[in-house]
């Protein structure tokens, strides 16, 4: 009984690693540039057959081609930017929002199209010579993969945190996350500052994706749920808020394997409610005005 | 005052011959293109009267339809209700589950509503998939007296009362709370305007009548999962008919949603069973219609917010000045000569 709890306690912390992966992704963008891309479960999608095509078609170990899927995906976001999102920069914020969201919901449905056509509806799955190995500890089993995933996701982590502290650029960053006229005054390039945090978070989409084709499966109808957890864990863990990004993705990584079973998304739901009316600054996040 | 008494006009023939639709066709293929555009009217108008209206991002309209079709479905078919009685309790279910978000979410401002309604839609859909797996079809007796007609004339009187409600209610007192809420929610409220009141009331208003619209769905389709009404796909197609037609009109809903399914069916039509071989893959191009809106709605909503409905009204201002211009030229030439 203790045991069974543990197992589904451990497994839970290992989704929610990608959870708070995927999430802290759209966080990023969200933060800086206030622009809510819904189709940010499609980037996971594309990063994800991406690791999946080098793999079947080059043997490819998915954990060596990540920076090769994470380089791609900062091509797409690159792309997508220009075409779409750099037009919506000069809206109010409400509007922003608004019009990022609604662009966003139809490159999802144009990319979940494109992806069945070209990779059809079939899930898949990358599965290498150690997919099957796993660790036993205090008679919990911890599958390697998914351990390894973890890793990634944390240092991942790890390293957007030090390019935010540590670096000139990242500093221009979080200045422009805090006002971004002053920033502008300042004589930081907003256009330059907004794209860079796109694509990074294309960037961290995309390793989420891949992650995800390791560890679970894909398939093109994949993002519409990424894209909902990422946005409830963005919500849980306060808007614009990394690391409480990141463990709030462990939280609902925990919430969902502890209640399994039919109800598991309305818990999601409950638990999305409940922060709503009691902390909307987010569990950990610091209090807006 | 004449172009009022021309737009009703219009509006009574246009009515007339809807209703005497049935009676000028049998074909069922007819009817059942009149029912589907019927129901993307509701649909497209319901979404319209909190999304266009009062301007807040609903992207859960499936899940307001689904439970419509789950409790009208369940009543009818499982309890033995009557149908108008079931179809209203579809109604009052998806308004109650709108407040469950609305509430919390409009006391803030910003992302929670557009996310919660997500959140919303996708819960019903995989909960609904888990609890309800297997296929709902109606029972031979009910099979035995199937008829169209009865289901034509419901989604009429739907999309009557869906397209009025909007109507009446933008002209209302409370629709102009709810537009002023739209342009600026600081200044509405200072002005005693509450935002919050306004858009929980345009959220009822819209949750209800596409809980209707789900009610007459579970009374018109034979059979299907019951989760399918809660996909996402309800929700897509809704804010593309809304935005391609031009949202925040009353006109722009009904324009978008007639004109994407007869296309939509017209390209299934044309293109089932075409494939076409890109990269060694056979390619089914029945589903091409997806992409198509895709585009055609980023680029409405990027470039001409106003939808159809304002490119003929652009059309309809060039053409006046050019007749303009024209007596202008005319009047000059008589004087030369």
């Amino acid at each position: 009984m203790l045991q069974e709890l543990a197992q589904k306690l451990v497994f839970g912390i290992l989704a929610g690693g990608l959870y708070g992966l995927a999430a802290v992704g759209l966080s990023l963008v969200f933060g800086v540039t206030k622009f809510l891309n819904v189709a940010h479960g499609e980037l996971l999608m594309l990063g994800g057959y991406a690791a999946f095509g080098l793999f079947t078609l080059f043997g490819v170990d998915p954990f060596v081609s990540l920076p090769v899927v994470a380089l791609l995906l900062v091509l797409i976001g690159f792309v997508l930017y220009k075409l779409l999102f750099a037009r919506m920069v000069k809206l109010t914020e409400d509007n922003k929002i608004k019009n990022t969201m609604l662009v966003g919901f139809g490159l999802s449905l144009i990319l979940q199209n494109v992806a069945r056509v070209l990779f059809t509806a079939d899930d898949r799955g990358i599965t290498t010579t150690y997919s099957g190995e796993a660790v036993t500890l205090f008679g919990v089993s911890i599958p390697v993969v998914r351990l390894a995933s973890l890793a990634v996701a944390l240092i991942c982590l790890l390293a957007l945190h030090l390019f935010l502290r540590k670096t000139y650029t990242g500093k221009a960053l979080r200045a422009t996350v805090q006002d971004w006229e002053a920033a502008t005054v300042m004589g930081i390039d907003i256009q330059r500052v907004y794209l860079l945090a796109f694509v990074v978070g294309a960037a961290l989409a995309g390793v989420a994706g891949a992650l995800v084709a390791v560890c679970y499966s894909i398939s093109p109808t994949m993002g519409l749920d990424w894209t909902l957890r990422a946005l409830v864990v963005m919500v849980l863990g306060g808007l614009g808020s990394i690391m409480g990004t990141f463990v709030a993705g462990l939280v609902l990584g925990v919430t969902l394997s502890v209640v399994g079973g039919a109800w598991r998304e309305i818990a999601a739901l409950l638990l999305f409610l409940l922060v709503l009316l009691l902390r909307p600054q987010g569990l950990f996040g610091a209090k807006e005005g | 005052m004449r172009r009022n008494w021309v737009k009703i006009a219009l509006t009574v023939i246009l009515l007339a011959l809807l209703a005497l639709l049935p009676v000028i066709t049998s074909k069922d293929s007819i009817l059942n293109l009149a029912i589907l555009s019927l129901l993307g009217v509701i649909l497209a108008s319901s979404w319209n009267i909190l999304g266009g209206y009062t301007g807040q991002t609903n992207l859960g309209h499936a899940a307001f339809f689904g439970l419509g079709t789950l409790v009208t479905r369940l009543l009818w078919l499982k309890a033995g209700w009557p149908l108008p009685p079931s179809l209203l309790a579809g109604g009052v279910a998806a308004v109650a589950a709108a407040l469950v978000i609305g509430w919390p979410a409009f006391k803030l401002r910003g992302v929670y509503f557009a996310i919660g309604t997500l959140a919303l839609a996708q819960a019903g859909y995989l909960t609904v998939g888990n609890v309800w797996p297997t296929i709902t079809s109606l029972p031979a007796k009910a099979l035995a007296t199937y008829q169209l007609e009865p289901r034509y004339y419901l989604f009429l009187a739907l999309a009557v009362l869906t397209v009025g409600t909007a109507a009446i209610l933008v002209r209302s007192r409370q629709g102009l709370g709810m537009m002023a809420v739209h342009e600026d929610e600081d200044a509405a409220e200072s002005l005693g305007v509450s935002a919050f009141r306004h858009k929980l009331l345009a959220l009822s208003a819209s949750a209800f009548l596409a809980g209707l619209a789900g009610g007459g769905f579970a009374y018109y389709y034979l059979s299907y999962y019951p989760q399918m009404p809660f996909g996402a796909v309800w929700t897509f197609d809704t804010l593309m008919m809304t935005y391609i037609g031009g949202q925040g009109t009353i006109v722009g809903p009904i324009v978008g949603a007639v004109f994407f399914v007869v296309t939509r069916e017209q390209l299934a039509l044309q293109l089932a069973g075409v494939q076409l071989t890109i990269f060694g893959r056979q390619l089914e191009l029945g589903q091409v219609h997806q992409t198509v809106f895709g585009i055609l709605f980023i680029l409405v909503v990027l470039f001409l917010p106003g939808g159809l409905v304002e490119v003929w009204g652009k059309i309809r201002q060039a053409l006046a000045r050019r007749a303009k211009r024209r007596d202008a030229n005319l009047a000059s030439q008589e004087q030369v000569s």
